[in-house]
């Protein structure tokens, strides 16, 4: 870019010598895409994410999900740099294990989102470039959803859109699952396939618009029965 | 006496007039400066036996997100020449609008259809002139009295001339196919299917390219341009309607203004109508 002080002297060509030390950059994170939502009901919870894995202006793969199942009642969606949403899965899969293996139990919703807020501020100086929404249920069967930062800052939510298309879609959930912004509508609890159908629309919504969110969706739907999965074709291109 | 801008010839080098304006506004917004909407496109070409085919999507960008699903990709210049224009959008279109001014007033003033060498030499001379500063690639493409011509002038003003090619961030996708399929004197189906699945592997494969797909062929008896000539396969297959009964937005005052109207002149049109809407729709 030409920068005032350049074009003041036009007389005065530029010198090409050495200048000094010149700094080059090595960029140790890539943004690889993607889009996770989660949504909390009364007795059940949805991760829902794309699977479109993508870099610059090109796709690596139509087929990389980023909901990971973690125990039978929670699934974490990690989407951002590709190379830390696998490495920090692994991590919370052995601390995971070496919970069940000291306590005899497995870890709840609500303590796993507490232990990934510790691992996440543990790098805070160079942290995991990872946007994680955790879904699941909490002790007493309800539906539980657990928002964190890069960082760790963590709380628990109702619903939460998380990763490129999620500027998107919050404001739609914050209007089809908050009512916010609508005057004289009921308030009607959400069932399990209300929420699912409005997921499905809301991922083709985003798909429309974001480069980054398409190819498909891979909807998983926690209950006390167990977790079950479904995936929706989206826009290709 | 042909062209606009002989009345007022540009001034010689470049200019710099903006540079001040330019680096104030950079710290104004604080580094990030407004983008401007790139059209991050697939466009290709391809000479065949009797003209050319041109074609390009649909798709225009803002960063990652979709700006316009339908936007025009291939503008007109003359009759019998057309322009398909890949990078920032407002450069494409305007540079293609004055380069289509410019030969209309020759045409007026000489009395014969442009060429598509003057074309690209208008083209060339002004995106030199400005240095790369307008962010237009383009590929044109015609047929004249000399033959059928397809040109692409870059972003800086060089230009190339070949039986195939592609431009934008989709044209590495669009090449590969173009390289396999390209045959010398291609028949017409054949010519507009090659540049079709050209067009299509740059919207699979490209994230900024995508949506439906537009063809325009040139040939001696003149263009026919078809806006889409593919429907995206990708359709809205959402389940529910989201509509809001009136009132869901809280109306806090009320003001009805009764306009006072008179009636001056009553005609009723009815089959006449409907007779000019068919004549004039493609």
């Amino acid at each position: 870019m030409l920068s005032s002080n350049t074009f003041v002297d036009p007389g005065k060509m530029k010198d090409y010598h050495y200048t000094g030390p010149v700094e080059h950059r090595f960029s140790p994170y890539s943004f690889n895409g993607g889009t996770v939502l989660a949504v909390a009901g009364e007795d059940f919870a949805i991760v829902a994410s794309d699977t479109r894995l993508s870099e610059g202006y090109s796709i690596h793969s139509r087929d990389s999900p980023k909901c990971y199942k973690l125990t039978d009642t929670t699934v974490i969606g990690c989407s951002g740099f590709h190379g830390d949403c696998l490495t920090l899965t692994k991590i919370i899969d052995a601390r995971l294990k070496m919970y069940k293996h000291s306590n005899n139990k497995t870890m709840t919703s609500g303590a796993i989102a507490a232990m990934l807020s510790t691992i996440l501020y543990g790098r805070r100086f160079f942290p995991y470039y990872v946007y994680n929404i955790i879904g699941g249920l909490d002790e007493h069967g309800k539906g539980a959803v657990y928002s964190f930062d890069p960082v760790g800052s963590y709380q628990r939510d109702t619903y939460k859109a998380g990763g490129s298309a999620s500027a998107m879609l919050q404001p739609l959930l914050d209007n089809q699952i908050g009512f916010k912004n609508m005057e004289g509508v009921q308030h009607v609890p959400l069932t399990k396939d209300k929420a699912v159908q409005l997921v499905k629309d809301v991922f083709i919504s985003a798909a429309e618009r974001d480069v980054y969110t398409g190819d498909a969706l891979r909807v998983c739907i926690v209950t006390k029965e167990g977790i079950s999965e479904q995936t929706v074709p989206l826009r290709k291109d | 006496m042909a062209l606009s801008n002989v009345l007022q010839a540009p001034a010689a080098g470049f200019n710099f007039d903006h540079a001040a304006r330019n680096a104030e506004f950079e710290a104004l917004f604080d580094g990030q400066v407004p983008k401007p909407v790139k059209t991050g496109t697939t466009i290709a070409g391809v000479v065949f036996k009797d003209g050319v085919v041109l074609g390009a999507d649909t798709r225009a960008t803002s960063s990652e997100v979709v700006a316009d699903k339908m936007c025009t990709k291939i503008h007109y210049i003359a009759p019998n020449i057309y322009c398909c224009g890949a990078g920032t959008a407002a450069d494409t279109e305007k540079t293609t609008e004055l380069l289509s001014s410019n030969l209309t007033i020759f045409s007026l003033n000489s009395g014969r259809n442009p060429r598509v060498v003057m074309a690209v030499n208008i083209l060339q001379e002004m995106l030199y002139r400005y240095h790369g500063q307008i962010g237009a690639s383009l590929i044109l493409g015609g047929v004249d009295c000399t033959g059928n011509h397809l040109y692409t002038v870059g972003l800086y003003g060089s230009v190339n001339t070949m039986p195939y090619l592609a431009m934008g961030s989709g044209d590495l996708a669009a090449l590969g196919i173009l390289e396999d399929g390209y045959k010398p004197d291609l028949e017409l189906d054949k010519a507009k299917e090659l540049v079709r699945t050209a067009i299509h592997a740059g919207i699979m494969n490209d994230l900024a390219s995508g949506n439906n797909i537009d063809i325009c062929v040139i040939t001696r008896e003149g263009a026919d341009y078809i806006r889409p000539y593919q429907v995206s396969e990708y359709k809205d297959k959402r389940k529910t309607k989201y509509k809001y009964g009136a009132g869901t937005t809280a109306v806090l005052t009320e003001k009805v203004v009764p306009v006072k109207l008179e009636v001056v002149e009553e005609t009723v049109q009815r089959n006449g109508y409907s007779l000019i809407c068919d004549a004039v729709t493609p």
